[in-house]
């Protein structure tokens, strides 16, 4: 996995959810989560509307679906231990297709598929129409400890610039005949990770003297103004009211 | 202005484990000058470069910049005033878009217009239009000029570059040159690449083991086969310092 | 491994919220002096690493590969504060911006991967360095256990997670059975990772390790090849012996649901797959819990000898091409 992951994960544009302020976005997938965990399993109906929620919400970012459902493949082993739990789950049991299934397990997989489903569709929606950096800030504004965002910050910035040298160690490793194939041979790999800390080490000290160098005081400065009206929040919050709706409606029933 | 911009007299500074780096170091740029500052590896360059902004700490003698001298007091002002432009581009630039980046330095010193100053800083090294990327989508020219504008935004009195055209290819090469050929300030450009302190710079200074053994006309100090031969200073393959910039 | 949505439900990952947020609360508080300036970017740099080292697929045997957790490794190379607050800024980035683990399931992902393994980690590794002997292969060792414990303890927190609000359809001791004696085989892997990668660090910038810095801890030399064996058959008896000793403990009653089916009539009892360890029993051993035990060991035994089996036959194989 290369540090490409994280700008792959934003697709441009102008939709006007790409538009909408990213702690807007944030608080409204927040709820929308919290509304679908928190619906009965078996109000099938629910789950619909959610999933129509989402899809007119991907409509509207104007996001390729293909690419939605490639990033979705997150998922995967997820839904296949899923699937598992018919089969593994207690009594009762009914026979479906020649096979003796648990009831409750086939509950438990549904629950599980269609939430996690749900929560990472909405998820993925929301990263893909709004830039990381901005998404680091709205979190800094929905008052996440400004020492984590910072943290986060570099983090994402140096991803890559870590992810490339990983990269260059396993090609020089490689050139000259690694090729570990089970955990003993792994000592070379471990001993490049040892290296790779260091070297993580010593750029964090010269970011921070880059940092002093640039009057840097102890605490982060407030770089960027984001506005967000009425219009926006109401927009926003119109998905997630939605959906609080059906799941109040679901679990009244 | 008769003040100097940059004044080193009989600065000294050791490790904690006591190694001397930097042996009693007289220096002066006067403002306007363009110094190159020449010397083999280990000779004590980089250090030299963080101590004049008090990153470091400790240390003898005295450090002026534009007049003010370095202390505990007027730190912040001198990180101001000198521009350091380090060597690798990714550790200037930490935050996440370039805009960030060159709003920081004006920020953190209070300049009065930072979007302003982030914008001119930009135009001057051509990057006006990167304001919104990431840095780690930049080429490495890109990023070191963004990395000289998040100084440039700062209004330094003194730029000071550390190995600025390494790992550039020919045309980045250039097209720094070209950037700081334009600007109108001063200079103290710490390289290897010896045409290139012939090319940008009026005078060099060389550095050995932790003191100023020589100093010139540029073109004078790389023909001059003694000095060069001491400090482990050799001209490139084909290379014939021509005239010199007066 | 990170909980999705859906997984557990509302009220215990609410709750697991509150918990992570006072946990990280806390670590942010202790290491406020040092996180305040100096260290932000190099926690930033660390977070980094340590996210590229969990991409990186380690081979375990034969072509499957493990990956690493890094909660025991960061506590060791930085301390227990900086060690919570880069894992936990791992799992968020993760959650938050490549949609890895649900959004409600946040708070439970940070108690296992952030809380849990910085903390057991590090509290083991300082444990056993009180009485290890002080040079790089004490503290090898040291940095290898810990970060078995780590992954075996976080297991654990996500049983106890499960067993409060799972929704798995799947009764919690089995839950337990199946996740502790698996993550008591991984954790050999984990530990041998942390240990090397602690162990590389020392011999070469000892005075960047956080675990080690109030011992001189320069001279020495590193882990033997004995040592590490132990420390494999020291691994293969931790898993058996939660399995012996504390599996048994967990109910093998029918849970709720099943017993209220049974009692309604609508199934018969004890009606298994016909699989060979149905209900965790064997044929007719008396009394049960020794059955639960020799069938948990007996899997163990078989998972480890399949995973040697494999090792050496991917060796002769590997062999034979070249």
């Amino acid at each position: 996995m290369s540090g490409s992951h994280v700008h792959a994960l934003t697709v441009h544009g102008h939709s006007p959810l790409h538009r909408l302020p990213a702690r807007v976005k944030l608080v409204a997938l927040g709820l929308f989560v919290v509304a679908v965990v928190a619906t009965p399993r078996h109000q099938l109906w629910a789950f619909a509307v959610y999933a129509l929620l989402v899809t007119m919400v991907l409509v509207v970012a104007e996001l390729p679906a293909k690419f939605v459902l490639k990033r979705m493949g997150l998922e995967v082993p997820f839904v296949a231990f899923a699937l598992f739990l018919p089969f593994v789950g207690g009594a009762p049991r009914i026979t479906a297709w020649g096979l003796m299934l648990s009831i409750e397990g086939i509950w438990a997989a549904w629950n599980i598929i269609a939430k996690a489903t749900l929560g990472t569709a909405a998820s993925i929606v929301v990263i893909a129409t709004t830039e990381t950096p901005h998404i680091l800030r709205g979190l800094g504004q929905l008052r996440l400890p400004p020492t984590m965002v910072a943290v986060a910050g570099f983090m994402v910035r140096y991803l890559e610039v870590v992810g490339d040298e990983v990269r260059r160690m396993r090609i020089a490793m490689a050139a000259r005949g690694y090729q570990p194939t089970w955990l003993g041979q792994a000592k070379a790999l471990a001993v490049a990770g040892g290296a790779l800390f260091i070297r993580s080490y010593e750029r964090g000290e010269r970011v921070h003297q880059a940092m002093l160098a640039r009057g840097f005081t102890g605490a982060m400065p407030d770089l960027i103004d984001d506005h967000a009206d009425r219009s926006d929040w109401a927009v926003a919050l119109s998905v997630p009211l939605s959906a609080w709706l059906v799941a109040a409606l679901a679990v009244a029933a | 202005m008769t003040q100097p911009a940059l004044e080193l007299e009989s600065v000294t500074f050791s490790y904690p484990d006591g190694t001397a780096v930097l042996d009693g170091i007289d220096l002066r740029v006067e403002h306007g000058e363009r110094v190159a500052l020449l010397g083999p590896n280990g000779a004590g360059k980089t250090t030299l470069l963080l101590h004049l902004i008090g990153i470091l700490g400790g240390g003898g003698g005295s450090i002026r910049v534009a007049g003010e001298k370095l202390d505990e007091s007027s730190l912040h002002g001198i990180r101001r005033r000198v521009g350091l432009v380090f060597q690798d581009p990714d550790d200037q630039l930490f935050m996440s878009t370039v805009y960030e980046d060159v709003a920081f330095g004006p920020t953190n010193f209070g300049v009065e217009d930072v979007e302003s100053a982030v914008f001119d800083a930009l135009t001057a090294v051509g990057m006006r239009d990167a304001a919104d990327r990431a840095p780690h989508h930049l080429s490495g020219g890109e990023r070191r000029r963004v990395a000289l504008a998040t100084v440039l935004a700062c209004r330094p009195d003194i730029l000071v570059l550390d190995e600025p055209s390494s790992n550039l290819d020919p045309a980045g090469r250039r097209e720094l040159a070209e950037v700081l050929d334009s600007l109108d300030t001063t200079l103290l450009l710490v390289t290897h690449d010896l045409p290139y302190a012939l090319q940008l710079c009026e005078r060099a200074v060389v550095m050995n083991k932790g003191r100023i053994v020589a100093s010139g006309p540029t073109g004078q100090i790389l023909g001059d086969p003694i000095v060069m031969a001491e400090n482990r200073l050799e001209l490139p393959y084909g290379f014939t310092p021509g005239t010199s910039r007066s | 491994m990170h909980i999705p949505d859906g997984f557990i439900n509302g009220a215990t990952s609410a709750g697991a919220a509150v918990v992570a947020a006072g946990g990280v609360g806390a670590a942010l508080k202790a290491g406020a002096r040092s996180l305040a300036e100096r260290q932000i970017p190099l926690a930033g740099l660390a977070a980094a690493f340590i996210f590229a080292l969990q991409m990186l697929n380690f081979p375990v045997a034969a072509g499957t590969s493990g990956h690493l957790l890094g909660g025991a490794l960061a506590a060791v190379l930085l301390g227990p504060a900086m060690g919570v607050t880069v894992l936990t800024v791992v799992v968020f980035v993760q959650a938050l911006l490549f949609a890895d683990g649900g959004l409600s399931a946040l708070g439970l992902n940070i108690i296992n991967m952030g809380l849990i393994t910085s903390l057991v980690g590090w509290l083991v590794f300082r444990a056993l360095m009180a009485v290890f002997p002080k040079h790089r292969g004490g503290a090898t060792l040291a940095a290898m256990i810990a970060a078995w414990a780590s992954v075996v303890v976080s297991s654990i927190g996500f049983v106890i997670q499960y067993s409060l609000g799972g929704q798995g359809g799947v009764d919690s001791a089995t839950v337990f059975a199946a996740m502790t004696g698996v993550h008591a085989l991984i954790g050999i892997g984990e530990g041998l990772i942390t240990g090397t990668v602690v162990a590389a660090v020392l011999a070469v910038r000892p005075d960047l390790v956080f675990g080690t810095a109030r011992y001189d801890i320069t001279r020495g030399n590193g882990l033997g090849r004995k040592a590490t064996a132990g420390f494999i058959a020291a691994g293969l008896l931790g898993a058996i012996s939660l399995v012996v000793f504390v599996a048994p403990l967990a109910s093998s009653a029918p849970d709720g649901l099943e017993r209220v089916a049974e009692d309604s009539g609508l199934v018969a009892e004890d009606s298994g797959f016909g699989a060979l360890f149905s209900d965790y029993q064997v044929g007719s051993v008396e009394p049960e819990w020794l059955g639960t035990v020799v069938s948990g060991v007996v899997g163990l035994i078989v998972t480890f000898a399949v995973g040697v089996i494999l090792v050496t036959l991917g060796r002769r194989r590997l062999a034979r091409r070249a």
